[in-house]
């Protein structure tokens, strides 16, 4: 295909779809009477049915081939289950999720609250905080070759300078060069400094926006008792902004579960750094498993279901407050 | 998920909160020397690695293979072959270019449009169950993508569509729809009932108001949701890689990165440009719509 036919393809199937919506639009509006069901139904309907084709259906799919085996073919139980809880390989995966689900959230919410703290209603505040905010527009692919550059190793030699730029500052205070992406259980963690680097800004700019909001009478009393700095933020400001907190501990640790770009573009899931996300498509694409697949699928999302509900549930207290 | 999604009135409260406490106090200094040291210290550690691979990407090939990219200040010398070798060389990452933008272009347009149409029914038609199938594709939002990828991928295998770019448009479609849905019906609500009364009193069908009313009113919102899928399109790798595996004609940069990473993870002279031919446009588009963007990202922040 060359540039031109692809283009040709695109305008094509734009032009497929603003006529079939032109159609909806034209039917519906030469229909007499206003309340019509079959109005509705050409309004809701392209929805609907994509989402039935492409997802409900799909989701039952997964589910029912997680108690198959490899190729769908034999039933096989709960096995693929058991697999997940005994296998040795695995259970690695499992716990680098956990140490991903419980770091991300808290350091990505921690810096960018004290960011937030430390530049708001600073001079430069808008430039400060687009700063930090900027990586969130990154692709997680860009973000992982960033940092990539960053943990870069070049073996310990005569006349080999160091490029990245962590082993160069290690080596100028006289250590020994390492590999950060490869040796255990610390690769892991320097995977999810891309996660909270990205994050930070998120966190950042949610947790901004409420402390703005926080009445100026309860800050201007507070400083009138004398509360300054780290005290004032302690007593003041986070428990007065706790519900954005949980938002953003919450929506981290769900996107946090997710995500696998970091792990497939940084290490591939080698040197024991998968995560769920990871396996699945280790797993589903690379070795066709598609039992294995289909499980690990399902226990991403049994894993989301609880943080969404804890995160509706702090939602309703707040309000009736 | 629910939670982070910012309803219209959040939205307002976000949109207005910052001037109007500007304005009331004084602005000032950061508290202490301390407070300034510690935001330097994150700003620096947030910029530096960027700026690094970026200065990098215009440093020549030698220098890269010999040294880092501090060096540079001692020995300035930029270049753009790296550019030029990864767009047009054996990587040729223009090819892929290309292919993003295919990709995206339809990937916005079609959900937005599927979604505000189906937003307008379930804000102001009646059609019995409507309430829940309203509180069905707002649950739907909490679906893993990895979820439905697998028999998706059947789908489209058993319907001959693969190595098209259909199966990357329809599931970008599928998968933006449950967000964009619960997204515009929020706004559509809030649009006063009245001025929907006068129009139909005057004889204006259901087409007539959403094309007329509903749309112009609500296309701050649809703009938001539209860039937020556009980046979010723009920088996905996992749709991209289950929904064009290996394909050269239909993969998007992300894709063709990942692999690069993966398979030519020291040639840092292609990595460092081909990182930013695919961050250019996102940047772009956060620094010229970078209101539209902070809404649409932290609306969207839980999607996928």
């Amino acid at each position: 295909m060359d540039n031109f036919e692809k283009f040709g393809q695109m305008a094509l199937a734009i032009a497929l779809f603003v006529g079939v919506m032109g159609a909806i639009l034209l039917l519906v509006g030469r229909a007499k009477r206003r309340v019509d069901i079959w109005q509705s139904l050409a309004f809701v309907l392209p929805a609907l049915l994509l989402l039935g084709i492409g997802l409900i259906y799909p989701a039952v799919r997964t589910i029912y081939q997680s108690f198959f085996d490899r190729t769908s073919d034999s039933f096989v139980g709960l096995d693929n289950y058991s697999d997940i809880f005994t296998d040795s390989a695995m259970l690695v995966v499992l716990r680098n999720t956990a140490v991903w689900v419980i770091l991300t959230p808290i350091l990505a919410t921690f810096i960018g609250l004290v960011y937030a703290v430390l530049v708001d209603r600073a001079r430069i505040e808008a430039a400060a905080k687009a700063v930090i905010f900027l990586p969130m527009a990154i692709s997680l692919v860009g973000a992982s070759i960033i940092w990539r550059y960053v943990y870069e190793y070049r073996p310990d030699q005569q006349n080999i300078e160091q490029v990245g730029l962590l082993n160069q500052i290690l080596v100028w205070l006289g250590m020994e060069p390492r590999h950060f992406l490869v040796d255990t259980p610390l690769n892991t963690v320097f995977l999810i400094v891309v996660m909270v680097w990205v994050q930070a800004g998120f966190a950042m700019t949610v947790l901004s926006a409420a402390i703005k909001a926080i009445p100026s009478d309860i800050t201007e009393a507070a400083q009138l008792d004398g509360l300054t700095g780290v005290r004032m933020v302690r007593y003041i400001t986070v428990p007065s902004i706790r519900p954005a907190l949980v938002v953003v501990l919450t929506t981290i640790s769900i996107g946090t579960l997710k995500v696998f770009d970091i792990v497939r573009t940084m290490t591939g899931g080698q040197f024991d750094t998968s995560v769920v996300a990871n396996e699945f498509y280790t797993q589903g694409f690379q070795l066709g498993d598609t039992g294995l697949a289909s499980t690990l699928a399902v226990l991403l999302f049994v894993l989301v279901i609880p943080i969404v509900v804890y995160n509706v549930r702090q939602l309703r207290k707040a309000d009736y407050r | 998920m629910t939670a982070a999604v910012p309803t219209p009135a959040l939205q307002e409260e976000l949109a207005t909160v910052e001037p109007a406490t500007i304005t009331g106090r004084a602005r000032k200094r950061l508290t202490s020397r301390w407070a300034s040291l510690a935001a330097l210290v994150i700003a620096v550690l947030w910029t530096l690695p960027t700026f690094g691979l970026l200065l990098t990407s215009f440093r020549p090939e030698n220098d890269i293979r010999t040294s880092g990219w501090w060096n540079w200040f001692s020995d300035p010398q930029l270049t753009l072959d790296n550019y030029d070798e990864v767009l047009y060389g054996g990587t040729s990452l223009s090819t892929y270019f290309i292919n993003s933008i295919i990709i995206t272009i339809p990937s916005v347009i079609i959900p937005v449009s599927i979604a505000c149409l189906a937003s307008y029914a379930f804000a102001w038609m009646r059609f019995p169950f409507r309430d829940t199938l309203f509180v069905a594709v707002f649950a739907l939002q909490i679906v893993p993508l990895q979820v439905a990828l697998i028999p998706l991928l059947r789908i489209y295998v058993d319907a001959d569509l693969n190595g098209t770019f259909w199966p990357l448009w329809i599931s970008h479609t599928i998968f933006a729809l449950p967000l964009a849905i619960f997204l515009l019906h929020n706004f559509m609500r809030e649009v006063p009932a009245e001025l929907m009364e006068a129009a139909r009193v005057d004889g204006a069908g259901h087409v007539t108001i959403f094309t007329r009313i509903m749309v112009p009113l609500v296309t701050p919102a649809i703009a938001a949701f539209a860039i937020f899928q556009f980046l979010w399109v723009w920088n996905d790798l996992l749709v991209a890689i289950t929904m064009a595996t290996g394909a050269q004609d239909i993969q998007p940069l992300t894709a063709r990165l990942a692999e690069l990473s993966g398979s030519r993870g020291s040639t840092w002279h292609l990595l460092s440009a081909g990182a930013f031919v695919s961050i250019v446009i996102p940047v772009i588009v956060f620094v010229f719509l970078q209101r539209y963007f902070v809404r649409g990202l932290l609306a969207g922040s839980v999607k996928g």
